[in-house]
């Protein structure tokens, strides 16, 4: 993004995709917003911290993204009582973002909606555990908040509350719907409870560990976190990583989605009453995972990504195992294609269902996969080639429906598309070390990771501290951009095809709640 | 459907033997043996995320895949917590989840079963305790049987899961409906 019309200075961020920063004032933070919005730009993430330490009071955090890359507006607010002007008016997604910066850091914006976002009453309102003078009371127990869910009033409106144990093995997450019969009105989204402090845990870790955080802040996406985490920590040491590591990485990034969109399928194939789907997907799920821990130690390749390189190296035998299983997949995933094509009853069930249009998904934001699925081709693996995607040339898959059945074939196509990646990757395998050693104390700094997991875009913003610690963290989610829709996706469908819509876009909820 | 039959075909039956009572000390037979007379009945589990990651979520799924077969071991997942005989928890408990964790503890029918799941469920794991989680599941509810791991392998957790019920008392009465069938 160019910002010279604003007349604000940028500077590069250390970063494997192109990336600058630029201090704001508060109008120019609002005015930058709205130039990126007029250029085709979107919201990232936002996020704040207290730099109160250093006598700077607090800082809040703006992740622009746009076709040039990315832009971190950094607005100072002089103390805890200064507000910011409301960013949801230019982009949607803002809007919980800002909540969830009152909740953990107390900085308070001028929207319209002041209601807590992940905050539900497990500390006082009035304390914030992103601050550094937070400290946490033996007294505060658990508690119940009555959150004020926006009511639809009418003859024959009635509400259904589901959830946070929900029926199936998911994760927790409340959903309030408004029915009229069968048909869905409203649903509203309480997110928040697996909130368990991940951001304030970051900063007890050394800056050489957090990658083992990072790759639990959502199991099933803990190769790209992972990934993330390192690239943004490398980004801060300077450091340059072999080539074969960073092969090995993308193998495994290219497995995590493979292994995720495989579950996926089963898992829609069942929701629309076809159990051979699921008992045929988690087979080939269960190969992949098992022939993960022969080729990396472990079924989902947790810890496998350090920062300086990979913590394991791939033997001979292990990469020519992974080479057939391409073969055997590809054959596999071609006949089930087939079979779900096929079959009337599913389509029925897929298609025209839970539509979240191209309009929609421009206007708010909507990313990665189902971003794809709804005529919205973004893809840093395309659009920001960091190695080795850069000699891949890699092929974002685009379905323009926006409806279950374009989130199904985007699976099947990015399944192909990934062996394609997986089969050039171990063709062109790069001799030598995985890992160089990571330096113990490489200064206060920031650095910016992005990758595209099999979800979307897994950011991470870091800011090492003195003597190599994680001053801040921010691990960021695709979901928090792709919750928002799946309220609107809903809209008009009947209650029973939710399960099938929400599994569709399939969210994190430990990924958003932190 | 010509295809799908022919797929099943081809696929045939993926069902490994259960871990070996050599390996494990545990007797398969025996087991379904207790459970079936235990409760008359398959063993109902609830799984409950407390505020995991979602990795022992994933493996869990797999226990149901066709190389596990849970199913088969007569082990079946169930909506309700009503309609339970364990209760399968995943951790750290968010301090968020502390109240419908013990609401659905609440809800289970005595007698009950709580096996812990992960290292986070176990311990805290790398979560620990803070001011949004009470660390290890045995903090909130009684736990059973740990089955630690990250996230731990279906293996592990079929032995964990056939552990808590191998170590339940096995003249246990588990209601009405039950006993009848026992005694009958």
């Amino acid at each position: 993004m160019n910002v010279s019309p604003l007349g604000i200075a940028a500077a590069p961020i250390g970063s494997s995709v192109p990336a600058q920063r630029c201090p704001v004032g508060s109008g120019q933070l609002l005015a930058a917003c709205r130039l990126a919005w007029e250029q085709g730009g979107r919201l990232v993430a936002l996020w704040a911290s207290d730099e109160r330490d250093r006598d700077r009071g607090f800082l809040l955090r703006a992740l622009l993204g746009d076709a040039d890359g990315f832009t971190l507006l950094e607005h100072t607010l002089p103390d805890g009582g200064a507000r910011y002007p409301d960013l949801s008016s230019i982009f949607p997604v803002a809007g919980r973002m800002q909540r969830t910066v009152f909740d953990l850091v107390g900085l308070e914006c001028d929207a319209d909606d002041q209601r807590p976002w992940l905050w539900q009453a497990a500390w006082p309102i009035d304390v914030f555990p992103l601050r550094r003078d937070f400290a946490v009371s033996p007294k505060w127990e658990p508690g119940e908040e009555d959150y004020p869910f926006v009511r639809v009033a009418g003859d024959g409106v009635h509400e259904i509350p589901v959830g946070p144990v929900h029926a199936g093995i998911i994760e927790p997450g409340h959903f309030r719907f408004q029915v009229v019969g069968e048909k869905v009105l409203r649903l509203e989204e309480r997110l928040g409870y697996v909130h368990k402090g991940i951001e304030k845990r970051f900063e007890t870790m050394p800056l050489a560990e957090g990658h083992r955080l990072a790759g639990r802040v959502s199991g099933d996406s803990t190769v790209a976190y992972a990934w993330a985490y390192a690239q943004a920590a490398e980004s801060i040491a300077a450091i340059v990583v072999p080539p074969r590591a960073l092969a090995l990485r993308a193998l495994c990034l290219e497995r995590e989605r493979i292994a995720n969109h495989l579950g996926d399928l089963g898992y829609l194939g069942n929701d629309g009453g076809f159990a051979f789907g699921l008992s045929q997907f988690s087979r080939l799920k269960e190969d992949v995972l098992r022939a993960n821990a022969a080729a990396f130690g472990h079924r989902f390749m947790m810890d496998a990504i350090v920062p300086g390189g990979m913590a394991t190296d791939l033997g001979d035998d292990a990469a020519a195992a992974l080479r057939r299983q391409c073969d055997e997949l590809a054959r596999e995933v071609r006949i089930l294609r087939g079979i779900y094509d096929d079959h009337a009853g599913l389509q029925d069930r897929f298609r025209t269902c839970g539509v979240a249009s191209t309009e929609l998904a421009l206007a708010l934001g909507l990313t990665g996969l189902a971003a794809r699925a709804s005529g919205v081709a973004q893809d840093l693996r395309r659009d920001f080639p960091t190695p080795p995607y850069d000699r891949l040339d890699v092929r974002p898959a685009s379905r323009d429906s926006g409806d279950v059945a374009a989130r199904v074939a985007v699976r099947f196509d990015e399944i192909f598309e990934s062996l394609r990646l997986i089969r050039a990757l171990l063709d062109e395998l790069p001799q030598g070390e995985v890992a160089v050693l990571y330096p113990p104390t490489p200064g206060e700094r920031f650095g910016l990771g992005a990758i595209e997991g099999w979800r979307g875009p897994i950011i991470v913003a870091l800011d090492s501290g003195a003597g190599g610690t994680i001053r801040r963290c921010h691990p960021h989610d695709p979901s928090w951009q792709n919750w928002p829709v799946v309220e609107h996706a809903v809209i008009g469908n009947i209650v029973p095809d939710f399960p099938l819509i929400n599994k569709s876009f399939n969210l994190s909820y430990s990924g958003h709640d932190l | 459907m010509l295809h799908v039959l022919r797929q099943i075909a081809r696929t045939g039956i993926k069902t490994e033997p259960r871990p070996s009572p050599a390996t494990d000390g545990i007797e398969i037979a025996r087991l379904q043996e207790d459970i079936r007379r235990t409760l008359g009945r398959a063993l109902a589990i609830r799984q409950v995320d407390a505020g995991s990651c979602n990795g022992c979520e994933l493996e869990i799924h797999a226990l149901a895949n066709p190389y596990y077969n849970l199913e088969g071991l007569g082990i079946r997942f169930v909506a309700s917590p009503r309609h339970a005989d364990m209760l399968l928890v995943t951790g750290p408990v968010s301090k968020h989840m502390a109240i419908a964790l013990k609401r659905t503890y609440d809800a289970t029918p005595d007698p009950k079963l709580v096996v812990a799941v992960g290292d986070c469920g176990c311990t805290g794991g790398i979560f620990g305790e803070s001011y949004a989680s009470l660390g290890r599941v045995a903090n909130v509810i009684p736990v059973d049987v740990d089955v630690s791991g990250c996230p731990p392998t279906p293996t592990a957790l079929l032995r964990g899961i056939l552990a808590a019920v191998s170590a339940a008392p096995r003249t246990g009465q588990r209601g009405a409906g039950a006993t009848g069938r026992e005694s009958a």
